[in-house]
Protein backbone atom coordinates (compact mmCIF):
# COMPACT_ATOMS: atom_id res chain seq x y z
CA UNK A 1 0.00 0.00 0.00
CA UNK A 2 1.45 3.34 -1.01
CA UNK A 3 1.83 6.10 1.53
CA UNK A 4 -0.58 8.32 -0.43
CA UNK A 5 -3.33 5.71 -0.34
CA UNK A 6 -2.69 5.14 3.37
CA UNK A 7 -2.77 8.86 4.06
CA UNK A 8 -6.10 9.21 2.27
CA UNK A 9 -7.49 6.19 4.13
CA UNK A 10 -6.38 7.47 7.53
CA UNK A 11 -7.87 10.93 6.93
CA UNK A 12 -11.14 9.63 5.54
CA UNK A 13 -11.59 7.10 8.36
CA UNK A 14 -11.13 9.93 10.83
CA UNK A 15 -13.80 11.98 9.02
CA UNK A 16 -16.29 9.08 8.91
CA UNK A 17 -15.56 8.26 12.53
CA UNK A 18 -16.11 11.88 13.49
CA UNK A 19 -19.45 11.80 11.66
CA UNK A 20 -20.32 8.74 13.78
CA UNK A 21 -21.30 6.45 10.93
CA UNK A 22 -18.05 4.67 10.12
CA UNK A 23 -19.63 1.21 9.90
CA UNK A 24 -22.26 2.33 7.41
CA UNK A 25 -19.79 4.38 5.39
CA UNK A 26 -17.21 1.64 5.05
CA UNK A 27 -19.92 -0.82 4.00
CA UNK A 28 -21.17 1.56 1.35
CA UNK A 29 -17.68 2.40 0.21
CA UNK A 30 -16.83 -1.26 -0.15
CA UNK A 31 -19.83 -1.86 -2.43
CA UNK A 32 -18.94 1.25 -4.44
CA UNK A 33 -15.35 0.03 -4.89
CA UNK A 34 -16.53 -3.34 -6.22
CA UNK A 35 -18.98 -1.64 -8.57
CA UNK A 36 -16.19 0.65 -9.73
CA UNK A 37 -13.98 -2.37 -10.47
CA UNK A 38 -16.76 -4.18 -12.31
CA UNK A 39 -17.94 -1.27 -14.45
CA UNK A 40 -15.50 -0.28 -17.20
CA UNK A 41 -17.57 2.70 -18.34
CA UNK A 42 -17.79 4.15 -14.82
CA UNK A 43 -14.05 3.59 -14.32
CA UNK A 44 -13.07 5.26 -17.59
CA UNK A 45 -15.44 8.20 -16.94
CA UNK A 46 -14.08 8.90 -13.46
CA UNK A 47 -10.48 8.52 -14.72
CA UNK A 48 -11.00 10.67 -17.82
CA UNK A 49 -8.52 13.54 -17.48
CA UNK A 50 -10.20 15.44 -20.34
CA UNK A 51 -13.41 15.79 -18.30
CA UNK A 52 -13.47 18.72 -15.83
CA UNK A 53 -13.25 17.65 -12.19
CA UNK A 54 -16.62 19.26 -11.46
CA UNK A 55 -18.19 17.12 -14.16
CA UNK A 56 -16.68 13.92 -12.73
CA UNK A 57 -17.81 14.88 -9.23
CA UNK A 58 -21.26 15.57 -10.65
CA UNK A 59 -21.38 12.04 -12.05
CA UNK A 60 -20.48 10.61 -8.62
CA UNK A 61 -23.10 12.67 -6.82
CA UNK A 62 -25.72 11.81 -9.39
CA UNK A 63 -24.98 8.09 -9.13
CA UNK A 64 -24.93 7.95 -5.34
CA UNK A 65 -27.77 10.38 -4.68
CA UNK A 66 -30.36 8.60 -2.50
CA UNK A 67 -28.37 5.32 -2.65
CA UNK A 68 -25.58 6.11 -0.21
CA UNK A 69 -25.13 8.29 2.85
CA UNK A 70 -24.07 11.87 2.47
CA UNK A 71 -20.68 11.13 4.04
CA UNK A 72 -20.01 8.29 1.61
CA UNK A 73 -20.92 10.46 -1.37
CA UNK A 74 -18.70 13.27 -0.15
CA UNK A 75 -15.76 10.91 0.41
CA UNK A 76 -15.99 9.44 -3.10
CA UNK A 77 -16.46 12.88 -4.61
CA UNK A 78 -13.45 14.12 -2.66
CA UNK A 79 -11.25 11.26 -3.94
CA UNK A 80 -12.37 11.78 -7.55
CA UNK A 81 -12.03 15.57 -7.19
CA UNK A 82 -8.41 15.13 -6.17
CA UNK A 83 -7.70 13.17 -9.35
CA UNK A 84 -7.38 9.90 -7.43
CA UNK A 85 -10.19 8.07 -9.20
CA UNK A 86 -7.72 5.45 -10.35
CA UNK A 87 -6.84 4.73 -6.70
CA UNK A 88 -10.44 4.64 -5.54
CA UNK A 89 -10.63 0.83 -4.88
CA UNK A 90 -7.25 0.82 -3.13
CA UNK A 91 -8.15 3.78 -0.93
CA UNK A 92 -11.53 2.24 -0.06
CA UNK A 93 -9.95 -1.13 0.73
CA UNK A 94 -7.48 0.67 2.96
CA UNK A 95 -10.36 2.47 4.64
CA UNK A 96 -12.15 -0.84 5.25
CA UNK A 97 -9.04 -2.48 6.68
CA UNK A 98 -8.25 0.52 8.83
CA UNK A 99 -11.82 0.69 10.13
CA UNK A 100 -11.78 -3.04 10.86
CA UNK A 101 -8.45 -2.80 12.63
CA UNK A 102 -9.82 -0.01 14.75
CA UNK A 103 -12.52 -2.43 15.95
CA UNK A 104 -10.01 -5.31 16.27
CA UNK A 105 -11.68 -7.10 13.40
CA UNK A 106 -10.37 -8.97 10.40
CA UNK A 107 -11.93 -8.28 7.01
CA UNK A 108 -13.56 -11.41 5.59
CA UNK A 109 -14.27 -11.14 1.89
CA UNK A 110 -16.99 -13.55 0.91
CA UNK A 111 -17.84 -14.28 -2.71
CA UNK A 112 -21.10 -15.95 -3.60
CA UNK A 113 -23.07 -16.50 -6.79
CA UNK A 114 -26.25 -15.07 -5.21
CA UNK A 115 -26.84 -12.42 -2.57
CA UNK A 116 -26.87 -13.52 1.04
CA UNK A 117 -29.71 -12.69 3.34
CA UNK A 118 -28.97 -10.82 6.57
CA UNK A 119 -29.50 -14.02 8.49
CA UNK A 120 -27.08 -15.91 6.26
CA UNK A 121 -24.50 -13.13 6.64
CA UNK A 122 -24.84 -13.25 10.41
CA UNK A 123 -24.53 -17.03 10.56
CA UNK A 124 -21.66 -17.04 8.13
CA UNK A 125 -19.85 -14.37 10.18
CA UNK A 126 -20.39 -16.43 13.32
CA UNK A 127 -19.07 -19.54 11.57
CA UNK A 128 -15.98 -17.69 10.40
CA UNK A 129 -15.37 -16.29 13.89
CA UNK A 130 -15.57 -19.83 15.22
CA UNK A 131 -13.31 -21.10 12.46
CA UNK A 132 -10.62 -18.39 12.65
CA UNK A 133 -10.88 -17.32 16.25
CA UNK A 134 -10.93 -13.71 15.18
CA UNK A 135 -13.64 -11.05 15.04
CA UNK A 136 -14.89 -10.66 11.49
CA UNK A 137 -15.92 -7.68 9.38
CA UNK A 138 -17.88 -9.50 6.65
CA UNK A 139 -17.86 -8.11 3.14
CA UNK A 140 -20.03 -9.95 0.65
CA UNK A 141 -19.41 -9.76 -3.09
CA UNK A 142 -21.91 -11.26 -5.51
CA UNK A 143 -19.76 -12.92 -8.14
CA UNK A 144 -21.60 -15.08 -10.71
CA UNK A 145 -18.31 -16.74 -11.72
CA UNK A 146 -18.38 -18.59 -8.40
CA UNK A 147 -21.39 -20.52 -9.87
CA UNK A 148 -22.42 -21.86 -6.47
CA UNK A 149 -21.23 -22.16 -2.90
CA UNK A 150 -18.96 -19.70 -1.11
CA UNK A 151 -15.34 -18.50 -1.24
CA UNK A 152 -14.28 -16.82 1.98
CA UNK A 153 -10.96 -15.01 2.36
CA UNK A 154 -9.88 -14.00 5.86
CA UNK A 155 -6.46 -12.44 5.84
CA UNK A 156 -4.22 -15.01 4.21
CA UNK A 157 -6.68 -17.86 4.75
CA UNK A 158 -8.91 -18.92 1.87
CA UNK A 159 -11.85 -21.25 2.52
CA UNK A 160 -13.07 -22.33 -0.88
CA UNK A 161 -16.37 -24.17 -1.03
CA UNK A 162 -17.35 -23.00 -4.48
CA UNK A 163 -18.61 -24.99 -7.43
CA UNK A 164 -16.05 -23.10 -9.51
CA UNK A 165 -13.14 -24.56 -7.56
CA UNK A 166 -14.59 -28.07 -7.87
CA UNK A 167 -14.96 -27.59 -11.63
CA UNK A 168 -11.37 -26.32 -11.78
CA UNK A 169 -10.21 -29.41 -9.88
CA UNK A 170 -12.16 -31.61 -12.30
CA UNK A 171 -10.59 -29.75 -15.24
CA UNK A 172 -7.04 -30.18 -13.92
CA UNK A 173 -7.74 -33.86 -13.29
CA UNK A 174 -8.97 -34.22 -16.87
CA UNK B 1 86.96 -33.63 -141.98
CA UNK B 2 89.13 -33.52 -145.05
CA UNK B 3 92.18 -34.80 -143.15
CA UNK B 4 90.10 -37.63 -141.78
CA UNK B 5 88.95 -38.53 -145.29
CA UNK B 6 92.51 -38.37 -146.59
CA UNK B 7 93.52 -40.63 -143.65
CA UNK B 8 90.87 -43.16 -144.68
CA UNK B 9 91.93 -42.97 -148.30
CA UNK B 10 95.54 -43.41 -147.35
CA UNK B 11 94.57 -46.44 -145.28
CA UNK B 12 93.21 -47.96 -148.48
CA UNK B 13 96.72 -48.25 -149.71
CA UNK B 14 98.87 -50.35 -147.43
CA UNK B 15 101.85 -49.95 -149.73
CA UNK B 16 102.40 -46.36 -148.79
CA UNK B 17 103.64 -47.34 -145.27
CA UNK B 18 105.28 -50.19 -143.42
CA UNK B 19 102.21 -50.57 -141.30
CA UNK B 20 99.09 -48.62 -141.55
CA UNK B 21 98.69 -48.82 -137.80
CA UNK B 22 102.17 -49.36 -136.29
CA UNK B 23 104.68 -46.46 -136.22
CA UNK B 24 108.17 -46.70 -137.35
CA UNK B 25 110.80 -47.93 -134.92
CA UNK B 26 112.35 -44.59 -134.25
CA UNK B 27 109.09 -43.27 -133.22
CA UNK B 28 109.03 -45.77 -130.44
CA UNK B 29 112.12 -44.19 -129.03
CA UNK B 30 111.01 -40.64 -129.51
CA UNK B 31 107.54 -41.36 -128.49
CA UNK B 32 108.68 -43.35 -125.53
CA UNK B 33 111.03 -40.63 -124.37
CA UNK B 34 108.45 -37.98 -124.90
CA UNK B 35 105.95 -40.01 -122.99
CA UNK B 36 108.44 -40.52 -120.16
CA UNK B 37 109.16 -36.82 -120.12
CA UNK B 38 105.46 -36.01 -120.12
CA UNK B 39 104.75 -38.53 -117.41
CA UNK B 40 107.75 -37.31 -115.46
CA UNK B 41 106.61 -33.72 -115.73
CA UNK B 42 103.10 -34.72 -114.79
CA UNK B 43 104.48 -36.70 -111.87
CA UNK B 44 106.68 -33.80 -110.90
CA UNK B 45 104.24 -30.95 -111.20
CA UNK B 46 100.73 -32.32 -111.33
CA UNK B 47 101.23 -35.26 -108.96
CA UNK B 48 101.33 -33.22 -105.73
CA UNK B 49 98.31 -31.21 -106.82
CA UNK B 50 96.44 -34.36 -107.65
CA UNK B 51 97.51 -35.98 -104.42
CA UNK B 52 96.49 -32.88 -102.55
CA UNK B 53 93.18 -32.72 -104.33
CA UNK B 54 92.62 -36.40 -103.70
CA UNK B 55 93.59 -36.00 -100.04
CA UNK B 56 91.25 -33.01 -99.74
CA UNK B 57 88.51 -34.94 -101.44
CA UNK B 58 89.20 -37.93 -99.22
CA UNK B 59 89.16 -35.66 -96.18
CA UNK B 60 85.94 -33.99 -97.34
CA UNK B 61 84.32 -37.33 -97.98
CA UNK B 62 85.56 -38.56 -94.60
CA UNK B 63 84.13 -35.45 -93.00
CA UNK B 64 80.87 -36.02 -94.77
CA UNK B 65 80.95 -39.63 -93.65
CA UNK B 66 81.74 -38.54 -90.10
CA UNK B 67 79.03 -35.91 -90.23
CA UNK B 68 76.60 -38.47 -91.55
CA UNK B 69 77.64 -40.83 -88.79
CA UNK B 70 77.19 -38.07 -86.23
CA UNK B 71 73.82 -37.16 -87.69
CA UNK B 72 72.79 -40.79 -87.66
CA UNK B 73 73.99 -41.19 -84.10
CA UNK B 74 72.18 -38.02 -83.07
CA UNK B 75 69.09 -39.18 -84.86
CA UNK B 76 69.30 -42.53 -83.15
CA UNK B 77 69.82 -40.79 -79.80
CA UNK B 78 66.89 -38.51 -80.53
CA UNK B 79 64.85 -41.51 -81.55
CA UNK B 80 65.88 -43.24 -78.35
CA UNK B 81 65.04 -40.15 -76.34
CA UNK B 82 61.68 -39.79 -78.07
CA UNK B 83 60.96 -43.46 -77.50
CA UNK B 84 61.95 -42.98 -73.88
CA UNK B 85 59.85 -39.85 -73.63
CA UNK B 86 56.95 -41.68 -75.18
CA UNK B 87 57.45 -44.38 -72.61
CA UNK B 88 57.54 -41.79 -69.84
CA UNK B 89 54.42 -40.14 -71.18
CA UNK B 90 52.68 -43.47 -71.29
CA UNK B 91 53.78 -44.17 -67.72
CA UNK B 92 52.70 -40.68 -66.62
CA UNK B 93 49.37 -41.15 -68.37
CA UNK B 94 48.93 -44.48 -66.64
CA UNK B 95 49.94 -42.92 -63.31
CA UNK B 96 47.54 -39.98 -63.75
CA UNK B 97 44.74 -42.31 -64.75
CA UNK B 98 45.45 -44.55 -61.79
CA UNK B 99 45.58 -41.53 -59.46
CA UNK B 100 42.34 -40.20 -60.94
CA UNK B 101 40.73 -43.59 -60.44
CA UNK B 102 41.94 -43.65 -56.84
CA UNK B 103 40.69 -40.11 -56.22
CA UNK B 104 37.36 -40.89 -57.83
CA UNK B 105 36.99 -44.04 -55.77
CA UNK B 106 37.90 -42.13 -52.61
CA UNK B 107 35.46 -39.33 -53.43
CA UNK B 108 32.77 -41.85 -54.20
CA UNK B 109 33.39 -43.65 -50.94
CA UNK B 110 33.41 -40.41 -48.95
CA UNK B 111 30.28 -39.23 -50.75
CA UNK B 112 28.50 -42.48 -50.00
CA UNK B 113 29.58 -42.32 -46.36
CA UNK B 114 28.46 -38.69 -46.07
CA UNK B 115 25.14 -39.41 -47.75
CA UNK B 116 24.59 -42.37 -45.47
CA UNK B 117 25.26 -40.19 -42.42
CA UNK B 118 22.97 -37.47 -43.75
CA UNK B 119 20.30 -40.03 -44.51
CA UNK B 120 20.58 -41.44 -41.01
CA UNK B 121 20.36 -37.91 -39.55
CA UNK B 122 17.39 -37.03 -41.73
CA UNK B 123 15.69 -40.27 -40.84
CA UNK B 124 16.35 -39.75 -37.12
CA UNK B 125 15.09 -36.16 -37.33
CA UNK B 126 12.02 -37.25 -39.26
CA UNK B 127 11.30 -39.95 -36.70
CA UNK B 128 11.78 -37.43 -33.87
CA UNK B 129 9.51 -34.93 -35.65
CA UNK B 130 6.89 -37.59 -36.22
CA UNK B 131 7.11 -38.67 -32.58
CA UNK B 132 6.92 -35.04 -31.41
CA UNK B 133 4.02 -34.31 -33.75
CA UNK B 134 2.25 -37.45 -32.58
CA UNK B 135 2.85 -36.53 -28.95
CA UNK B 136 1.81 -32.95 -29.62
CA UNK B 137 -1.30 -34.04 -31.42
CA UNK B 138 -2.07 -36.44 -28.61
CA UNK B 139 -1.50 -33.70 -26.02
CA UNK B 140 -3.57 -31.22 -28.01
CA UNK B 141 -6.32 -33.78 -28.43
CA UNK B 142 -6.20 -34.60 -24.73
CA UNK B 143 -6.21 -30.90 -23.87
CA UNK B 144 -9.09 -30.25 -26.24
CA UNK B 145 -11.06 -33.16 -24.80
CA UNK B 146 -10.38 -31.85 -21.30
CA UNK B 147 -11.42 -28.34 -22.32
CA UNK B 148 -14.58 -29.54 -23.99
CA UNK B 149 -15.33 -31.81 -21.06
CA UNK B 150 -14.86 -29.00 -18.57
CA UNK B 151 -17.01 -26.66 -20.67
CA UNK B 152 -19.67 -29.33 -20.91
CA UNK B 153 -19.44 -30.01 -17.18
CA UNK B 154 -19.64 -26.29 -16.41
CA UNK B 155 -22.71 -25.90 -18.61
CA UNK B 156 -24.34 -28.95 -17.13
CA UNK B 157 -23.61 -27.78 -13.59
CA UNK B 158 -24.69 -24.20 -14.36
CA UNK B 159 -27.97 -25.35 -15.78
CA UNK B 160 -28.52 -27.62 -12.80
CA UNK B 161 -27.77 -24.86 -10.30
CA UNK B 162 -31.06 -23.15 -9.60
CA UNK B 163 -31.51 -20.65 -6.77
CA UNK B 164 -32.63 -23.35 -4.36
CA UNK B 165 -29.50 -25.39 -5.05
CA UNK B 166 -27.28 -22.32 -4.69
CA UNK B 167 -28.90 -21.49 -1.36
CA UNK B 168 -28.42 -25.08 -0.30
CA UNK B 169 -24.72 -24.93 -1.17
CA UNK B 170 -24.36 -21.72 0.86
CA UNK B 171 -26.11 -23.33 3.84
CA UNK B 172 -23.85 -26.38 3.51
CA UNK B 173 -20.79 -24.12 3.52
CA UNK B 174 -21.97 -22.23 6.60
CA UNK B 175 -22.69 -25.50 8.40
CA UNK B 176 -19.32 -27.04 7.53
CA UNK B 177 -17.33 -23.94 8.45
CA UNK B 178 -19.26 -23.55 11.67
CA UNK B 179 -18.76 -27.22 12.52
CA UNK B 180 -15.02 -27.32 11.86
Amino acid sequence: MSSTVDSYARALVDIADAEGNLAVVENELYRIARAFEANDQLRSTLNDETLPIERRQGVVEQLLSGKASNTTTQIVSFIVGNGRGRDLPAIIDAIVHRASSADNKEVAIVRTAVALSDDQQRRLADALVKKTGRQINLKVIVDPSVLGGVVATVGDTVIDGSVRSRLDQLKSRL
Amino acid sequence: MSSFISFLLSAEDPSQSISWILPEQAEYVYGGLASLIIFGLLWKFAGPQIKKAMAARTERIQKELDSSADARRNAEEEATRIRSALGDIEAERARILAEADTQAAKLLQEGRARIEVEMRDIQAKAEADIAAATSRSSDELRSEIARLSSVAAERAVSSALDDGTKQGLIEDFISKVGAS
